[in-house]
């Protein structure tokens, strides 16, 4: 485990921060910027994995279990809510025969 | 005894329940009797309190429960009887059982028959709880407990409009007489720092004659009694209460909740004693108020409304005698004027049942024989409310009149005639209702019934206690013992042993005037009112000062204009001006802001999945930022 700990301190925290501000620009920038369902929720659990990516970061640098104990929470909830996300889809296109989001604008009233 | 005591006011409550909650199953026949008999029990349970009370010469008091403490302040619901209180459970038990039985003739056949004797019963357990009280808030209690019964009572046939208006009245009336009320029981825990009377009577009994606390507080709980007792300028709710049904006329607005008032001031006797200027009050009030009432008496053509005139003329005679001091003649013009009013009341109810509901004397006439048992009560109760020897009436004002005249001689002269007022009216009713010659409507009706028996009867009781009544004490002139007088006596001794005795008593030979004068005069006016009312043939409309008289001395109208337009008035002021425009305005405002805002904001939701998900990022980055400069 130290052996781990110190492998991750070799490289220095703001290179963890750059990369994960990265990922998750990468990952709002999809959500608005695609039209496709599926291409959306990839982006969205891309946000969710450079935050959980952080979080083991400072967890390592900071020798607190805590942050890596929430990393296990956040995926658990990421994972139910795909499940969700993935069967809603399954019924927007079994009713639209498409996954594009504009095809919800049937949905405002 | 404690038990009983607490079983008195048991059973008109649980007659009050069982005939009020079950009105609609049950019988119509059953609800009367069963009211009734609730109150025999009562009578007979009082009857033994009264024996006990007069004999073993002690109260009885009765701690239910603590009812109100906290701090220094204890209020305990307990029960006091005394010899006035038991006096007072003998007239209310008594007087109200004849009338219940009587009820059961009278409102046979009528609709609400079962609310009435439930509404009744209620009546019998306020004013049980009023005359029982050991405490100025338990006293309180029963007398908002009376006015709401009489509330009810008074609309009972509420589907008339003006019997409503006519509760209202009254409710509102006494409502400004139990301010007065309410405020001097807040004087009285302010200053002896507890409510219960005989404490009170105690702790008021050392302080200095003409104190000014004690004025304010007498003052106010005279407010009360002028609004309850129907005293001017409050009494033009009792004409109007006539509007009930005739038993309740007879049970509460002449025998026994009007004279809550003269009960008050004759508990607190040791407060009223000792201010001079209250007494002085009560004694000016009283006998304008007698005055008036039995000037507006004569000029009434409504059977009932000329016995309700009557019986404000009475009242103010009972708080003249309470001005003067005697607190124990009140009390006995109480219980004389309890059976003769409730009788003639009964009877006046019984003439109008005999011609279906007819109540206008110029109507009437001739009824002497078509009704003879009523004629003959109530020729009964008009002799004995006359004062006319050996009845009852003449007893209870002889002893009035002797105070008055014990004061001065031009305080006696006032009080007879005021007292002879009752003989005018009186006898006008009687020779315009038995004696004159039939009157068209009365040829063309000939549906004229004497009552049932079950109406007969308890009148008949009243009619003997009529009689016999005054005996309890006869004049100073025949009689060494005065019994009610030493019957009352341990109630108001302490009272009585406050003020030296003022007046000078009188020598034989002014007391056999006082005897005979009004005698002499009574005949007289029977004589002229013979002449001038049974030969008139047509009735002549008022002029001048019988206009006056006979329109009540514009007392409605004087009233109408100087309270009730101002306060419609101010009403509508704040009706449309304050209530329709600014909060109203203001309110609706609101609304309009909310759905203008709403209609608006509306337009946002386009249905556009990918603008919303712009819009929620850049919430979100707005946020954060805003956290981060502040």
């Amino acid at each position: 485990m130290e052996t781990t700990i110190a492998q991750i301190q070799v490289i220095p925290l703001q290179y963890y921060i750059l990369f994960c501000s990265a990922l998750f620009s990468i990952g709002v920038i999809g959500v608005l910027a695609k039209r496709n369902a599926l291409v959306i929720f990839m982006s969205v659990e891309l946000m969710l994995n450079s935050a959980n990516l952080l979080l083991t970061a400072f967890a390592a640098y900071r020798n607190d279990p805590a942050g890596q104990i929430f990393v296990f929470f956040i995926m658990v909830v990421a994972a139910a809510e795909v499940a969700i996300g993935l069967a809603l889809l399954v019924v927007v296109y079994r009713s639209t025969k498409t996954i594009d989001i504009n095809a919800l604008n049937r949905l405002k009233w | 005894m404690e038990l009983i005591s607490i079983l008195l006011l048991v059973f008109p409550f649980l007659g009050f329940l069982t005939i009020g909650l079950f009105q609609k199953q049950m019988n119509r026949n059953i609800s009367g009797i069963l009211a009734s008999a609730f109150i025999f029990i009562n009578l007979i349970l009082s009857g033994f309190l009264f024996w006990h009370v007069s004999f073993s010469n002690q109260t009885v008091e009765t701690q239910l429960f603590d009812w109100i403490k906290f701090a220094d302040i204890s209020i305990p619901f307990a029960l006091t009887i005394d010899r006035l209180a038991a006096l007072m459970l003998l007239i209310v038990n008594g007087v109200g059982l004849l009338i219940h039985i009587y009820s059961i003739g009278y409102m046979k056949g009528d609709a609400g028959v079962n609310r009435f004797f439930s509404y009744m019963n209620l009546f019998v357990f306020f004013m049980l709880i009023l005359v029982l009280s050991s405490n100025y808030l338990m006293l309180f209690i029963g007398w908002e407990g009376v006015g709401l019964s009489s509330y009810l009572l008074i609309g009972f046939w509420y589907k008339d409009h003006a019997n409503n208006d006519a509760a209202k009245k009254a409710f509102i009336m006494n409502r400004i007489g139990d301010l007065g009320f309410l405020i001097g029981i807040f004087i009285l825990f302010i200053t002896f720092k507890t409510l219960s009377i005989s404490e009170i009577a105690d702790k008021a009994s050392l302080m200095p004659s003409g104190d000014l606390t004690l004025m304010a507080i007498t003052i106010c709980l005279f407010i009360g009694a002028m609004g309850k007792s129907a005293q001017i300028p409050l009494f033009t709710w009792l004409p109007d209460a006539m509007a009930g049904p005739t038993p309740v006329s007879a049970l509460i607005h002449a025998a026994t909740m009007v004279t809550a008032g003269i009960y008050l001031v004759a508990r607190s006797s040791v407060l009223f004693v000792l201010s001079p200027v209250t007494m002085n009050i009560i004694l000016v009030i009283g006998a304008i108020t007698a005055l008036i009432g039995g000037l507006i008496a004569i000029y009434q053509n409504d059977i009932k409304k000329i016995l309700a005139y009557s019986t404000v003329s009475q009242l103010g005679f009972m708080f003249m005698a309470l001005g003067l001091g005697s607190f124990s003649g009140a009390m006995f013009h109480l219980t004389t004027h309890a059976f003769f009013k409730a009788l003639l009341f009964l009877a006046a109810g019984s003439v109008i049942h005999a011609l279906s509901n007819e109540q206008d004397i110029r109507k009437m006439g001739g009824l002497r024989k078509k009704i003879p048992f009523t004629f003959a009560l109530f020729i009964i109760g008009t002799i004995a409310i006359s004062g006319i020897p050996p009845f009852a009436g003449f007893f209870s004002k002889e002893v009035i009149l002797t105070a008055a005249f014990e004061h001065g001689m031009g305080m006696g002269m006032l009080t007879t005639f005021i007292s002879l007022l009752t003989t005018i009216y009186m006898f006008r009713l009687i020779f315009v209702v038995f004696f004159k010659a039939e009157s068209k409507e009365i040829r063309a009706n000939h549906h004229v019934h004497e009552s049932p028996k079950v109406m007969l009867y308890p009148m008949a009781v009243l009619a003997v206690l009529s009689v016999i009544g005054g005996f309890i004490q006869l004049p100073k002139l025949f009689s060494e013992t005065q019994g009610f007088d030493n019957y009352l006596s341990p109630v108001f001794e302490k009272a009585t042993g406050l003020v030296s005795v003022s007046g000078t008593a009188l020598d034989l030979r002014t007391e056999w005037m006082i005897f005979s004068i009004p005698l002499l005069f009574i005949a007289l006016l029977i004589f002229l009112s013979y002449k001038r009312f049974v030969n008139e043939k047509e009735f002549i409309a008022p002029t001048g000062i019988q206009k006056l008289l006979s329109n009540k001395f514009y007392f409605d109208e004087i009233y109408d204009f100087l309270i009730v337009k101002p306060l419609g008035f101010i009403s509508a002021f704040f009706r449309g001006i304050l209530d329709q425009t600014i909060i109203n305005g203001f309110v609706n405002a609101v609304g309009s802001v909310t759905l203008f805002a709403g209609k608006k904001l509306r337009l946002l939701q386009t249905g556009n999945v990918g603008f919303y998900l712009i819009l929620m990022v850049f919430s979100i980055i707005a946020i954060l930022f805003f956290n981060i400069i502040l």
